[in-house]
């Protein structure tokens, strides 16, 4: 790949939003071509992804501006690349945004707005996988809440001003620490630049040397924290999540996938690449001197995220309560860097980014289902839904294959995710892992009860008139359902990717 | 007076010139206006293009006029920032000024003459000077405060005055202090008496009276920078006077009280002991003012006064820089803290600015100044809507635009100077903006309007919009030039 081969596909959804605001006047034509831009960026992705070189690891196809920012003392540059564990999220990301733009077909207030900012959005989170300058990592990392906040607060339902904020304060409160965090980190003597990666003249790879073993400017152990907070809030993980559930259920359907989908990796990806990658040498402080607290955080989020969604009404709360248990699975199989006899195996967190893919696939899966049923039956509430299996099998049957998937069906992804996660965690936390083990059972309980009260049981006459998904809703269905399926049945084509990337990041 | 110092002084006394030309074309023209703004314009670009010369001609420091004025490179950069941002809020102004019927020339005039003030404040080597200067930016802008006279605009003025005067005094009475202390007014003398005090004999007076001096002059110069607990006046105020000279006080009248704040504190009061102490005081005005601001401005409903205690919020942030003296990591660390100042001052210059022009533009048309007024304005004025929602993601710190790398830079220059406190404080401040920055593009972006009639800007305004909101990207994206200019101008001061 040529050098600026990664910008092109950052910014070519920028480009396209760029092209709708000035030149596109009709609204049918706006929608053809923001689904065209976002389908031949996931083919662009997709080249890139097949040209990630697994022998080779490390970054590839970098992009480097050097002179950004050139200040003694505070060099920032424009630095972007991938590696085997941003390459699978980028894919994510291109297909999620491609399913999102598809999922919005039937959009039809201010059309033109609302698809300039799921492009500009899908620009912001791609920028986030493939930065690797802090500083330019944390730009695009804001630079996403503007485009989520226009979309909840503006084609979102019901309390959707109140959740649009509320989304924008809990990410601008926790990026507010991951700044000082950053600039921390980044000013300590010796730390002359911002890259995530450390530069050697041949190549660049793995995490920074030069945070290792270096006095920082607070302690590590506080900008640990800082950083941590961003990421955790993301997720999101227990006691941060509170954000979650409003802005899903509010959200307008393409946006909760791209929030569930894409959104939350975000956070995951901070966390192994940042908390985990970059605190394994700090002096005075390791992230496995913690790992007991994200373990326990992650059985917390599990076992409350899954309780509290047993008891939902509403479907989409539902789902999004749901991810607070799946996320959980991330976080738990995270903490499981802690040696054992000496040797740390890579298990738990090959796990945790198996999952943070499936899960981005099966739960956009399950938020696209739910939009099909919404915009048909014009409610979410469980009680008043029921029978729908007879009027419209194919929107049954998707979201049979995502709750399959989601409480962990072999054959299907979610199964593969969920067993390395526990694979890797039992090994240090074997209680814990029970424990959280559990939120599988529940996962099981409130999927199929869910499912048994609003698409099985007697025929529902209300929505007797209502037809089936068509052939447009049904293409972004069926491209999560192959993926689901892809990835459970030959697992390989994303892990050994992510295994490549981490065993860059674990070092311990 | 010589040839020389005619030179030193030339962008502050073309300025003072272009502003009696003005006054007397006023004359001669008798009905028809309009020529003056573009005489004014125009005549912008001899002390501007003085200035390049003298950049590019001049050694790091050179004095005149016995030593009491300066062109050196931080004088210099703030000439550029007042000149240009004059220039701006006269296109700007260019249909507002119609209001001020057959007052134009004056307004025009006297907001010449208030810049001419602030450029001999920048470059000011003696504190006396300084205070004249200061006065002489003062008294106009006081008049210009009143010029709609309107209740509220003579309120505006009034209070400016007075409250100016009575900083006027506390910022005489410091400068006593420091006189009575080291025995001289000059700004580097005074730095050379610190250093030679007598370590026995008069220290224990002079290092209080010096302490004293230094608080006092802090507290005066405090009242221009809008720092809290001197920022009575500024809702009223914003509220009170034409918008176009709201928008010049935010900026040039700010920009101008940090830079002379700036040169003091960092030459005359810049020995390491001393820089300790004011380190901290300079912190704790900086906590209490974006505090402050940030919290008072959530229940505002008129854009202006909303507007007015940002401008005190970013004091705060801009006091943040001013206060991260100490800088770790080697010795490039000591400038951070002045140049993210600088570079804050750019920032917020340009967006300020094309907030308030797109305020001028919208209000001109609607005549509302409540928040409310701006409901669906998404719908009546697209553009200048997306320009202002530019504008105050600018403000609140949402990159890629200038306003975030301020903040970084500033709040970099903090970290590094080990008071990471004070910039967890100011990060948290910037996330409670966001509450009021963001209710303002959610009430142009989401609220019905209350009249569909389209709001068309006139072409000099929405062309003094554009260029403010270009700035602001430009230097939020490829901010290195600016930063390289911002440190040059701060090398020849920082010691």
């Amino acid at each position: 790949m040529f050098e600026g081969w990664l910008s092109i596909i950052v910014f070519l959804p920028a480009v396209a939003a760029l092209v709708i605001a000035l030149v596109l006047r009709n609204d049918q034509q706006i929608r053809w071509f923001a689904i065209g831009a976002t389908v031949l960026n996931l083919v662009l992705i997709v080249i890139t992804y097949l040209n990630f070189d697994r022998g080779a690891g490390g970054v590839q196809m970098v992009d480097r501006y050097q002179d950004w920012i050139p200040v003694d003392g505070l060099r920032a540059e424009y630095l972007l690349g991938i590696d085997g564990l941003s390459a699978p999220l980028v894919l994510l990301t291109g297909l999620l945004t491609a399913v999102a733009a598809f999922s919005s077909w039937r959009i039809t207030l201010r059309v033109r707005e609302y698809f300039i900012w799921l492009l500009v959005l899908e620009t912001a989170v791609l920028g986030v996988f493939m930065a690797l300058d802090f500083l330019l990592f944390f730009i695009f990392w804001e630079i996403e809440l503007i485009p989520m906040f226009m979309l909840i607060s503006i084609w979102g339902t019901g309390r959707n001003r109140y959740s649009a904020m509320k989304f924008v304060i809990f990410t601008l409160g926790g990026s507010a620490f991951m700044l000082i965090g950053i600039l921390a980190l980044f000013l300590s003597a010796g730390v002359d630049t911002f890259a995530m990666v450390s530069i050697p003249s041949e190549g660049i790879v793995g995490i920074p040397d030069k945070i290792i073993g270096v006095d920082l400017l607070i302690p590590a152990g506080v900008i640990w924290f800082f950083l941590f907070a961003a990421f955790a809030v993301k997720m999101p993980l227990w006691p941060f999540h509170s954000w979650l559930p409003d802005a899903h259920t509010d959200a307008p359907t393409a946006v909760s996938i791209m929030l569930a989908g894409v959104l939350l990796k975000m956070g995951g990806y901070g966390l192994i690449r940042v908390s985990v990658g970059m605190f394994q040498e700090t002096k005075g402080f390791q992230v496995q001197d913690v790992a007991w607290l994200l373990a326990t955080l992650a059985v917390i989020s599990i076992i409350y995220g899954a309780v509290i969604t047993l008891r939902q009404t509403d479907l989409k709360r539902l789902v999004a309560f749901s991810s607070v248990s799946h996320m959980g699975f991330v976080v738990l199989g995270v903490s499981a860097i802690v040696s054992v006899g000496g040797k740390v195996t890579d298990a738990g967190i090959n796990g945790a980014a198996l999952q943070m893919v499936t899960h981005g696939t099966i739960t956009g899966l399950m938020f696209l289902t739910v939009g099909l049923v919404y915009d048909r039956a014009h409610t979410r509430y469980i009680p008043d839904l029921g029978g729908l299996a007879l009027r419209w099998p194919l929107i049954t049957i998707s979201m049979v294959i995502a709750g399959l998937a989601s409480l962990g069906l072999p054959g299907l992804s979610g199964f593969v995710a969920e067993i390395t996660v526990f694979l890797g965690a039992y090994a240090v936390w074997p209680w814990l892992t029970a424990i959280g083990a559990f939120g599988v059972v529940l996962a099981a309980s409130y999927v199929l009860w869910m499912m048994q009260r609003t698409f099985f049981g007697p025929r529902n006459e209300r929505f007797q008139d209502i037809d089936d998904a068509n052939f447009v809703d049904m293409i972004p269905v069926v491209a999560l359902v192959i993926s689901i399926v892809a990835i459970g049945v030959y697992p390989k084509i994303v892990t050994e990717v992510f295994k490549i990337g981490i065993s860059e990041l674990v070092r311990i | 007076m010589n040839a020389h110092d005619l030179w030193i002084l030339s962008p502050e006394l073309s300025v003072a010139g272009l502003a009696l030309v003005v006054i007397i074309a006023d004359l001669i023209l008798n009905d028809k206006k309009t020529p003056l703004i573009w005489l004014s314009v125009i005549g912008l670009s001899i002390p501007l293009g003085l200035t390049l010369i003298l950049w590019f001609n001049t050694p790091d420091t050179q004095t005149g006029v016995f030593g009491t004025v300066t062109a050196d490179r931080l004088a210099l950069f703030f000439h550029f920032l007042l000149i240009g941002t004059t220039a701006a809020v006269i296109v700007a102004a260019a249909t507002y000024s119609r209001k001020f019927v057959g007052f134009q020339g004056e307004f025009l005039a006297l907001m010449l003459l208030s810049v001419s003030g602030m450029m001999l404040l920048v470059a000011s080597q003696d504190v006396i000077t300084a205070y004249i200067a200061l006065e002489l930016s003062a008294l106009p802008a006081a008049a210009l405060a009143a010029f709609l006279r309107t209740d509220r605009s003579l309120e505006a003025g009034l209070k400016f005055l007075l409250l100016s005067a009575l900083s006027s005094a506390v910022l005489l009475y410091g400068l006593v202090y420091l006189y009575g202390a080291t025995g001289t007014t000059d700004i580097a003398g005074i730095l050379e008496g610190i250093n030679n005090m007598d370590p026995d004999g008069d220290r224990a007076f002079g290092s209080s009276a010096i302490m004293l001096g230094t608080v006092m002059v802090v507290a005066g110069f405090g009242f221009k920078m809008a720092m809290a607990p001197f920022q009575m006046w500024v809702p009223d105020v914003y509220e009170g006077a034409p918008t176009p000279v709201v928008a010049f006080l935010s900026i040039a009248s700010k920009s101008a009280a940090f830079a002379i704040v700036l040169r003091v504190l960092y030459t005359a009061l810049g020995t390491d002991s001393l820089a300790a102490d004011w380190s901290v005081l300079i912190a704790v005005l900086a906590v209490i003012t974006m505090t402050a601001g940030n919290l008072l401005a959530l229940s505002q409903q008129n854009i202006k006064r909303m507007l007015g205690y940002s401008t005190v919020a970013h004091a705060g942030y801009l006091l943040v820089g001013l206060a991260a003296v100490a800088g770790n990591s080697d010795s490039e660390g000591f400038i951070a803290g002045p140049q993210g100042v600088l570079f804050y001052l750019v920032a917020y210059a340009v967006t300020n600015l094309a907030v308030f022009f797109a305020i001028i533009a919208i209000t001109n048309k609607t005549g509302n100044d409540m928040i409310s007024g701006f409901a669906g304005m998404a719908r009546r004025a697209p553009i200048l809507s997306v320009l202002l929602a530019l504008g105050l993601l600018s403000l609140l710190g949402i990159p890629p635009t200038a306003g975030f790398l301020g903040k970084v830079f500033v709040f970099s220059a903090a970290v590094d100077s080990n008071l990471a406190w004070l910039a967890i404080i100011g990060v948290i401040n910037s996330v409670v903006s966001a509450f009021y920055y963001l209710r303002v593009i959610r009430t142009m972006f989401l609220d019905e309007p209350e009249d569909e009639e389209r709001v068309t800007a006139d072409i000099p305004v929405w062309a003094a919009t554009l260029v403010a909101s270009a700035a602001l990207l430009v230097f939020g994206i490829a901010p290195s030039s600016l930063l390289e200019f911002a440190r040059h101008a701060v090398t020849g001061v920082v010691t």
